[in-house]
């Protein structure tokens, strides 16, 4: 591994060696390194690209860091990764990918992630994506993320995407069975001409399953951001997304929720915010002795922390 | 030393705030009243720069400051507590501690100063500056960057309210200390007495013009005076107590 994938894998995974526990790394399109435990095992798909990972029922405080890097113009790289986990499991999945690209061609990386998640499992799924390269040379990333929770299981997801991206498509679709929980925090940023456009599509089927999703963003320059969420409730349950959002210059922020409530039990509220930064949060940095510039910065950090 | 002359604000071309206010602020602690609505938070505003005098000058220490942003005002020395603080998103009160003092400080200092403000600081440090804080809380957090600042000239616009009647002799104690402790001045807008009672000089802002300005001894007992005299519905219910 050359310095360039590793300073990728650092920001994806912040991983400075292997990690401990599993893990699955791919480079430029193939497997770069595999390493099953005695509960979580992985194993390469048969059919196509991508990755079987096993998590036995009742594995606790355990992580599997599933990092992809790509430093080669002009590749695009499918996979189709799968996540059995089974009941009882206390774990955590570090997924992330980091695209560097200075070879003038587009470079394309398209994760297709399905999870099974076993009744009373929690899982914290976290997904850094990252690009670098020069201006030319397009990154593109499309993540799919399915999850089908059973009974009682509990999914946080946090997703990243400061920049460096040119254009991303994310679809993040779920179904919950009774007591589920899904809770989503994402956060884009994008500048330039960058597109990002984030979907969302959760099925509140059980009784008392709820998914709260809220994403913060901010659209510097002349990049363009759309924001799409659908929240159907089935069953008595709760429901509640959140789209905050910052334009600068010229940024464009699209916010399009929807729920729908197919039971008279189910609770549902949306909330979106569009705006430019307040002048009076600019003014009090000020006074502390920041310049416009900075206090810009540092609203903007705190935002997305 | 801070000197305003004949500084005038019009507010959006027409309507006229503030009206010819001179005033020389040399004493260590200074405090302006008046009735709502007179122009004092619009004075605060134009000492730090938030708002730019449509006449007239305004000299920190011999240096004329009348047209300086607010970023080099903060730089020179002028930190002001707002009377309606600001809510962050995402921000936590540590972040607006070290931005405040300008440094990095270690959480050790943090908490200093929102202990002096009387937060228990391992609750607060971490917390985001936003909604979620009640309206005292932020008031005290505002105070707090004030004293991380330590500058040579600290603005404080209506501290006091909402903090809660146990607090308040504590507030005072951190003006008394920081008096004490810093060589700077202090600025302080208040209604209340027992804040005026600790000041060296007393500004009296009404529609706009300074009416009165003076020592405490001075000022105050007039104040005292006709406030008693214009609370007529106050004097029935006094009555009826009796
Ligand atoms: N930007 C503005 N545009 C128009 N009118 C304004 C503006 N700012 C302040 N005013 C008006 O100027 C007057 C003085 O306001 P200011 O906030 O300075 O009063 P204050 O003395 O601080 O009152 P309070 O004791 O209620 O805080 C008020 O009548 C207010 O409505
Ligand atoms: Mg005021």
């Amino acid at each position: 591994m050359d310095e360039i994938q590793r300073t990728l894998l650092k920001e994806v995974a912040d991983l400075d060696a292997l990690p401990v526990g599993a893990y699955n790394i791919r480079a430029n399109g193939a497997a770069a390194g595999r390493n099953s435990t005695a509960n979580i095992e992985i194993v390469p798909k048969e059919d196509k690209p991508g990755i079987e990972i096993y998590i036995k029922p009742g594995t606790k405080k355990e992580s599997v860091h599933i990092p992809v890097i790509i430093t080669q113009t002009g590749l695009t790289d499918l996979v189709y990764n799968d996540f059995y986990i089974g009941e009882d499991c206390d774990v955590t999945i570090i997924a992330g990918c980091g695209i560097h690209n200075c070879g003038g061609e587009l470079s394309q990386h398209d994760g297709i992630h399905t999870f099974y998640i076993g009744k009373n499992s929690k899982l914290r799924y976290v997904e850094k994506h990252y690009g670098s390269g020069d201006e030319v040379s397009k990154r593109v990333m499309n993540p799919t993320t399915i999850v089908h929770l059973d009974e009682g299981a509990n999914m946080e997801m946090e997703t990243t995407q400061i920049a460096g991206i040119d254009d991303t498509d994310r679809r993040t679709e779920g179904d919950l069975k009774a007591g589920a929980m899904l809770v989503v925090k994402e956060k884009i940023l994008t500048t330039g001409v960058q597109k990002a456009k984030t979907y969302f599509n959760v099925d509140l089927n059980g009784e008392g399953c709820s998914a709260n999703i809220i994403s913060r963003s901010v659209a510097k320059e002349n990049s363009w951001q759309h924001f799409d969420s659908r929240i159907n409730g089935n069953a008595p349950c709760a429901g509640h997304s959140e789209c905050d959002s910052i334009i600068m210059d010229h940024g464009c922020v699209t916010a399009s929720p929807q729920l729908t409530a197919n039971d008279i039990d189910a609770s549902l509220i949306h909330e979106a915010a569009i705006g430019k930064i307040a002048g009076e949060q600019l003014m009090k940095l000020m006074t502390l002795g920041l310049t416009e510039k900075e206090a810009e910065e540092q609203i903007v950090n705190g935002f997305l922390k | 030393m801070l000197e305003l002359k004949n500084v005038g604000f019009v507010a959006d071309g027409e309507v006229e705030i503030l009206k010819d206010v001179s005033l020389t602020i040399n004493e260590r602690f200074v405090a302006i009243t008046g009735p709502n609505g007179g122009g004092k938070s619009t004075l605060a505003k134009l000492i730090a720069g938030i708002y730019e005098p449509t006449s007239g000058q305004i000299l920190l220490d011999g240096v004329d400051i009348t047209h300086m942003s607010i970023t080099d005002r903060a730089k020179l020395g002028v930190s002001y507590a707002f009377q309606q603080p600001v809510r962050f998103k995402g921000l936590q009160v540590r972040d607006l501690i070290r931005l405040a003092a300008g440094r990095k400080i270690t959480i050790t200092e943090a908490c200093n100063y929102l202990s002096e403000v009387g937060l228990c600081a391992r609750d607060y440090i971490d917390r985001e500056v936003n909604a979620s804080l009640s309206g005292g809380e932020l008031k005290r957090i505002e105070i707090a960057m004030v004293l991380a600042r330590g500058t040579k000239l600290s603005v404080f616009d209506e501290p006091e309210a909402g903090i809660d009647l146990w607090s308040f002799q504590n507030l005072i104690h951190v003006f008394e200390k920081m008096y004490e402790e810093t060589r700077g001045s202090i600025l302080i807008i208040s209604h209340q007495e027992r804040i005026l009672n600790i000041a060296d000089k007393i500004v009296v802002i009404r529609d706009g013009e300074v009416t009165k300005y003076g020592t405490r001894d001075e000022i105050l007992p007039e104040l005292l005076e006709s406030a008693d005299a214009g609370n007529v519905a106050c004097d029935v219910l006094t009555q009826k107590i009796k």
